[in-house]
């Protein structure tokens, strides 16, 4: 600590070059965070993924709904330990740009097949005594301003009532959390039975299902068990492992990580390029100060230390800024106003960028601080 | 890193202690045999050789010569800053020139002061930081730290100038700041590089009458680099390099 006075001033040396790099690395990395963040959303399902549960959808599609007597089916299938099914809604909450997910699903099953959907046992209670009940994610509630009791009305894109309106009406009867910050609490849960029930056409088919089975590490063999029970059959299945459907889902938009990566690798370079240039022409510019202090009695392994130390405090004070704001940004919500449920800087990439803004300094300082270690004193003090 | 037992402790021996007057069997820095070769491309320079030099403990002494003949190489081997060709380099009986890197530094740090012609002080730092340098190689408090540089600055005649920048200190002030960083280690040596050549002579005698009087009230055993008869003058002894040998030896 007593050579930080010597550290921070020679950062003020020049402070407007010290400014312009302290910015560069700054915006590195609020584009490291927000990206970490964006990269997360869009891959949420799959680091959530239940381990035990298989999606099984249309082979053709997942917009291809499946028979609603096929979980019977399913059920029967050896290694098969619990089934239920979900049906896309689609609808609309006053303007398309309120975007949430909407499912019709069976109450007790869906909330046995996801626990990490928290509802309290008075609400469920109320679900299951409710035919037009509606649960949704408290993040969800809380944007519209929603509360037990309320009716919400759902213009629908696809599922017309037996009566030819569109229009939906749902009893909002309970609130979930999620158990784990990854746990999306965005979506909008009514029931099948009222939904298959009042729409006009499709009655007795759902959009998919969802099987827990017995030994996750049996996964594969099950899946391919479902997809031969119905094998030649007008609605031929594929079953796949949740975190492979996600996965699946997510890449239809690119490969995200990969992108990502590729661009902070971009980023990184160039900052390291411009914080290592800013290193070396600080050391050039004071070559008789090192030698000043090597002849003080500063060991070369000293003077390393101090031209290092040096270039991860100008690195920690840019990343560390840098990661503030991001987390800040982050924090106000997410930018796409819904399509991203899961909106947040994720621990291990601030643990990450925390390792960066080491990796930067050291790779920043190492080239100079070695000059500087290696300077010959009288050669230093005759310049 | 080494600890200073009593840094800018200048009372030993004491003000009003006769300094000695030439070289005495019990030599401090004794100079035997030494050859400095540089090499430029293919090119040998020959910049001292076979200098034999032995200087006293309490001496103040003046080493003179034109440019070129090996003053500042001397004073350099002297200090530990660079090494001898052959040749030995021993300061209070230790052979200096067969240090390691890492020893010779501490070596630096514990027994030698050094005053540039340029006073070489770090301009992003006060008065009371450059001071400082020296000592945060010790195993010093904060709390202590700052009392050995209120007591250097204090010596140097600058206690109301600690929170100055060295641009907003004259020339003599700046020098003055510098004989100070030398000093609050309480060195063994003070080695003077051309200390007044950057001055006018007033600021010059300023300079020359602190370095008088730290050799003869504090017994400090000074070397001073000169070409300024006027400065040497205030030496104890006079030594004469040319060529990179001794040419001649006189009392001041």
């Amino acid at each position: 600590m007593k050579f930080l006075a010597l550290i921070a001033a020679n950062l003020k040396r020049k402070k407007l070059r010290t400014l312009l790099t302290i910015l560069s690395i700054l915006v590195a990395f609020i584009l490291y965070g927000y990206l970490s963040a964006i990269s997360r959303a869009l891959n949420q399902g799959v680091s959530v993924a239940g381990a035990d549960r298989l999606m099984v959808r249309h082979k053709v599609s997942i917009a291809q709904p499946l028979p609603a007597s096929y979980a019977g089916r399913i059920a029967r299938v050896p290694g098969v330990q619990a089934v239920t099914h979900a049906s896309w809604f689609g609808g609309i909450y006053q303007d398309p740009k309120n975007f949430f997910a909407q499912m019709a699903v069976v109450p007790e099953a869906w909330l046995a097949m996801y626990p990490e959907f928290l509802l309290p046992a008075d609400q469920r209670e109320a679900w299951r005594r409710t035919r037009t009940g509606v649960v949704v994610g408290r993040k969800t509630a809380q944007k519209f301003g929603w509360k037990i009791g309320d009716r919400i009305p759902l213009q629908a894109t696809v599922w017309r009532k037996m009566d030819g309106s569109s229009g939906w009406e749902f009893d909002l009867v309970g609130i979930y959390d999620g158990a784990e910050k990854g746990t999306d609490d965005t979506q909008f849960f009514f029931r099948y039975d009222y939904f298959d029930e009042a729409r006009q056409f499709g009655k007795g088919l759902v959009g998919w299902y969802i099987v827990r089975v017995q030994d996750p590490a049996a996964a594969a063999a099950v899946a391919q068990r479902i997809d031969d029970e119905f094998a030649n059959s007008p609605w031929e299945t594929k079953a796949e492992t949740e975190g492979a459907f996600l996965r699946g889902w997510a890449k239809q938009i690119g490969d995200i990580t990969t992108i990502m990566a590729a661009i902070l690798s971009a980023v990184f370079f160039t900052i390291l390029l411009v914080a290592g240039n800013t290193m070396a022409q600080s050391v050039r510019e004071r070559t008789d100060e090192i030698g000043v202090l090597k002849a003080l009695g500063f060991t070369n392994a000293q003077v390393l230390a101090l031209v290092l130390a040096e270039s991860c405090l100008l690195a920690g004070l840019g990343g560390t800024l840098g990661m503030g704001i991001a987390w800040l940004l982050i924090s106000s919500g997410d930018p796409t106003r819904g399509a991203l449920p899961i909106f947040f800087f994720p621990t291990a990439n601030l643990l990450l960028g925390f390792g960066l803004i080491l990796a930067l300094g050291l790779a920043a300082g190492i080239l100079p601080a070695a000059q500087a270690m290696r300077l010959r004193i009288a050669e230093a003090l005759r310049r | 890193m080494s600890q200073q037992a009593e840094p800018t402790d200048c009372a030993r021996p004491g003000p009003g202690s006769a300094p000695p007057t030439g070289p005495t069997d019990g030599a401090l820095v004794e100079v035997s045999n030494v050859e400095k070769v540089f090499r430029r491309g293919s090119e040998e320079i020959h910049v001292l050789q076979g200098l034999d030099l032995r200087v006293a403990r309490g001496e103040f002494l003046a080493l003179m010569g034109p440019s070129g003949s090996g003053k500042s190489t001397l004073l350099n081997l002297i200090g530990g800053l660079d090494r001898p060709t052959s040749g030995a380099v021993r300061v209070a009986a230790e052979r200096i020139d067969r240090l390691s890197d890492r020893r010779l530094a501490a070596w630096r740090a514990r027994h030698v002061g050094l005053v540039f012609q340029f006073y070489n002080l770090l301009p992003v730092l006060t008065a009371e930081r450059n001071v400082e340098l020296p000592l945060l190689l010790t195993s010093l408090s904060k709390a202590r730290r700052r009392r050995h540089v209120a007591v250097a600055l204090g010596v140097v005649g600058l206690a109301h100038r600690t929170r100055h920048y060295p641009r907003q200190l004259s020339g003599g002030e700046q020098q003055r700041v510098g004989i100070a960083r030398a000093l609050v280690t309480d060195p063994t040596l003070l080695l003077c590089d051309e200390p007044t050549g950057d001055l006018d002579r007033k600021s010059g005698d300023e300079i020359l009458n602190l370095l008088q009087r730290l050799n003869r009230e504090y017994g400090k055993t000074i070397i001073m680099v000169t070409h300024d008869p006027h400065a040497s003058a205030r030496a104890s002894r006079i030594v004469h390099l040319d060529k990179g040998q001794l040419s001649a030896e006189q009392p001041a």
